[in-house]
């Protein structure tokens, strides 16, 4: 145990920390505070009225073949009219003033071709407000009336190639928090914030009218500076002291608490769309797939092979294994493990706002819990390939992304992140260490 | 600004059956935790169950209420055994992102829309609780207690959440002098020490994380009463983070640490609430709106947990020398 200043050290540090991140979100915010303004949104899956409002009735339009785009959809009550069209995943969602109960009513001319209703849907319906701030209503499609060959070969290759999407951004962030398991021992409750840091800040940077590409290179920026400060001031203090492992993780679920309060102070509840989240859908043969799932597929694709050959190649990633197989020998072959260290932590920053900005593209939305959603996937990637293994947690990420995207081929897709998790658990039992674990004893 | 109304309302929390819901399952969690060495991130599963195994028999098959209050014990005593028997035996973090994700698990099933008809999905069930109020002895009208004043639902409510509080931490105490609580701490301290002397650890383990899972659902149901629904968003991680900021406020091997954590988490927001809106709306403060200032004290929650771990983890009442790690 040190002595007092020492001890005073990360508290100032911390409260940097948060203001840090207060700031870079200040610098993006001039749009962040005017999140009504229609311009930063041109294709946003939501009406202008939604964002006005914090009561929102909503619901997914999706038959037996995926999500209904293009529906117009119109709600009634309480003397408001408000209007929407689905989205791309088929999602809508109408802002109403006040919670109450409203008629909602699906353009059925709007329909694709061989859509319909299921039989006995009452249409205009009645959605009453209960204590929520938001009435769901659903309109099942009838099945099986839409033929366009859509077969389950076909279907199960989109699900792959989505899968496969889904769990390398996953495996973006998660190759950075193994990095940092590996090298400091610390499971980083934190990481969820980091990647939705990355697409809040493209967000807010393009809001405040920089181009697209800018806004993702500095949103990037700002990744490592979130990962290098935190290490900086926060972690690094804490290692000095000698603090045990789990006392930082219950740290990191502070760190976590606050910041996703900070962005949301600033970001607002609402959800936001990137420029070019409306992506054209491409066909191949019969297969389609929308461009942007494979552009995610490609980017992370491209950055996790320039990340492993940076780890297996380079003398920085040799000390990076090194350090992550086991510090003190590192330290006493001469490697400056504080300094590998901050770059990991900077790397991962980097890594989990990359993988924020594809998860945004994906879901596709900003909002900002998003990054929590994912962070038990990207846990259950990372035990899925074993704790502090690095090809492990691709492999992991990979599996993880292509289960949930597969599951929703029998499951409800409010449910696809269950079979994920389930599988970590049902790993766990019967090989703790993951797929590329060493055997080690874990208990 | 009316000063007094801000006190009071925060004087009203400190007994309110929110409150008393947030002691019990951080009880429960200092029962994992503290006496234990078990890092349960999942209790906010465990009052989910707690609520549903209530609130599901009582609706579908409207049962008395001690008939949805055993099969709601019944049930957390279930998850209790699904979640230890593949982690018990891992390494403490492994338990951690287990629970967490078994918690997550469950509400993901409550909210999907294929069990609608039984959970009532993302809007939740609702109209459970009269079984439980048409226990109440207490003749009706109102009630005034010095600040607050209550009808006598209120106070029935609050008198068996504070009774029922009561009750568990006289049992944690018992238990925890007991041959049986020395043997847990032992486990705490140092896992294969105690086991050397031939004792059973995964079992003695699995008793901990049921008591505590018990007194989750217990807390469970003591937060749905009053509100008489349930709904799934209420059980989400945020609820388990912040009962362990309740628990490490009050000190997370104390008995009475728990109670006084959650009362002190309670008053605090409130106190912060009733200012920052009462500054808005009276204009001192212009650079926030509402929803901000309700933010705001989130942030203040996130980082007071940081600042309770590096600075005072053994919380407000506990001993430096009883943590759970060293």
């Amino acid at each position: 145990m040190r002595t007092m200043p020492k001890l005073a050290r990360p508290w100032g540090k911390l409260l940097a920390i948060l203001a840090m991140t207060a700031a870079m979100l200040f610098i993006a915010s001039p749009s962040l505070a005017a999140t009504t303004a229609p311009a930063p949104a041109p294709d946003s899956t939501t009406s202008a009225p939604a964002e006005q409002f914090r009561d929102t009735i909503s619901g997914v339009l999706r038959n037996a073949e995926g999500p209904v785009p293009g529906v117009r959809i119109t709600a009634t009550g309480e003397g408001f009219t408000g209007e929407t069209v689905t989205g791309e995943n088929g999602s809508w969602s109408i802002g109403v003033p006040q919670r109450g109960t409203y008629q909602v009513e699906v353009d059925v001319s709007t329909f694709p071709e061989g859509v319909e209703l299921a039989e006995g849907t009452p249409n205009p319906r009645e959605v009453t407000f209960t204590n929520t701030s938001n009435a769901a209503a659903i309109f099942p499609l009838g099945e099986g009336i839409v033929i366009q060959g859509a077969s389950f070969g076909e279907q199960l290759i989109e699900r792959l190639i989505a899968g496969l999407s889904f769990g390398l951004l996953l495996a973006l962030a998660a190759v950075g928090l193994n990095l940092i398991f590996g090298t400091t021992g610390l499971t980083n409750f934190a990481h969820g914030e980091m990647v939705t840091l990355g697409a809040v800040l493209v967000f807010g940077f393009n809001a405040a009218g920089l181009p697209v590409w800018l806004a993702i290179a500095l949103a990037i920026v700002g990744g490592a500076i979130f990962g290098y400060t935190q290490d900086a001031w926060l972690w690094n203090p804490l290692r000095r002291r000698g603090s045990g492992l789990i006392p930082m993780m219950i740290v990191s679920i502070g760190l976590a608490l606050a910041s996703r309060y900070v962005i949301q102070f600033f970001f607002g509840g609402a959800t936001q769309q990137l420029p070019g989240a409306n992506s054209p859908i491409l066909e191949f043969g019969s297969i389609s797939i929308s461009r942007n799932t494979l552009t995610s597929l490609v980017v992370s694709a491209i950055v996790i092979v320039a990340i492993g050959l940076l780890l297996l190649k380079t003398r920085l990633g040799k000390a990076t294994r090194a350090v992550s197989d086991n510090p003190a020998l590192a330290a006493a072959s001469g490697i400056d493990v504080d300094r590998v260290i901050r770059i990991v932590w900077t790397a991962g920053g980097v890594l989990a706002a990359l993988g924020g900005i594809l998860w945004a593209y994906y879901r596709p939305g900003v909002t900002f819990n998003m990054g929590q959603q994912i962070l038990l996937l990207i846990f259950a990637g990372v035990v899925l390939g074993g704790l502090g293994t690095i090809f492990g947690a691709l492999l992991g990420s990979v599996l993880v992304g292509l289960f949930v995207e597969l599951s929703t081929l029998w499951l409800e897709a409010d449910l696809k992140y269950v079979g994920a998790l389930l599988i970590m658990i049902v790993v766990l039992l019967f090989r703790p260490q993951g797929i590329l674990g060493r055997k080690e004893r874990v208990g | 600004m009316d000063f007094l109304n801000i006190l009071a309302n925060a004087f009203g929390e400190i007994i309110s059956p929110t409150t008393a819901a947030y002691a019990l399952a951080a009880l429960g969690l200092a029962v994992h935790f503290g006496y234990s060495g078990l890092l349960n991130f999942g209790q906010a599963g465990f009052m989910a169950v707690g609520a549903y195994g209530f609130a599901i028999p009582t609706i579908l098959w409207d049962v008395p209420f001690v008939v949805g209050l055993l099969i709601a014990l019944i049930a957390s005593v279930l998850f209790a055994l699904l979640l230890g028997i593949p982690t018990l035996r891992l390494r403490a973090d492994y338990l951690a992102i287990v629970t967490i994700a078994a918690a997550e698990i469950l509400r993901y099933i409550v909210t999907t829309n294929s069990l609608t008809a039984i959970t009532g999905s993302a809007n939740g069930l609702a109209a459970f609780e009269g079984g439980f109020f048409a226990m109440n002895p207490i003749p009706p009208g109102q009630y005034d207690l010095g600040l607050v004043d209550f009808n006598e639902r209120d106070l029935w409510i609050r008198i068996v959440g504070w009774g029922v509080v009561a009750i568990c931490c006289v049992i944690v105490w018992l238990l925890m002098r007991s041959p049986w609580g020395r043997v847990l701490k032992g486990i705490r301290e140092d896992e294969n020490a105690v086991r050397s002397l031939g004792k059973n650890v995964y079992s003695y383990k699995m008793q901990a994380l049921i008591i505590g899972g018990i007194f989750g659902s217990l807390a469970g149901m003591i937060f749905t009463l009053p509100r008489g629904a349930v709904q799934p968003a209420n059980y989400a991680t945020e609820l388990t983070f912040f009962l362990w900021t309740c628990l490490l406020l009050g000190g997370m091997a104390t008995v009475l640490g728990p109670v006084i954590g959650a009362m002190i988490f309670w008053v605090v927001l409130s106190l912060t609430q009733g200012i920052l809106y009462g500054a808005i709306g009276s204009g001192y403060i212009t650079f926030l709106t509402a929803t901000q200032a309700g933010q705001l004290r989130y942030i203040l929650v996130g980082v007071a947990l940081m600042l309770l771990m590096i600075f005072r983890p053994q919380g407000v009442m506990g001993n430096k020398k009883e943590l759970a790690f060293a």
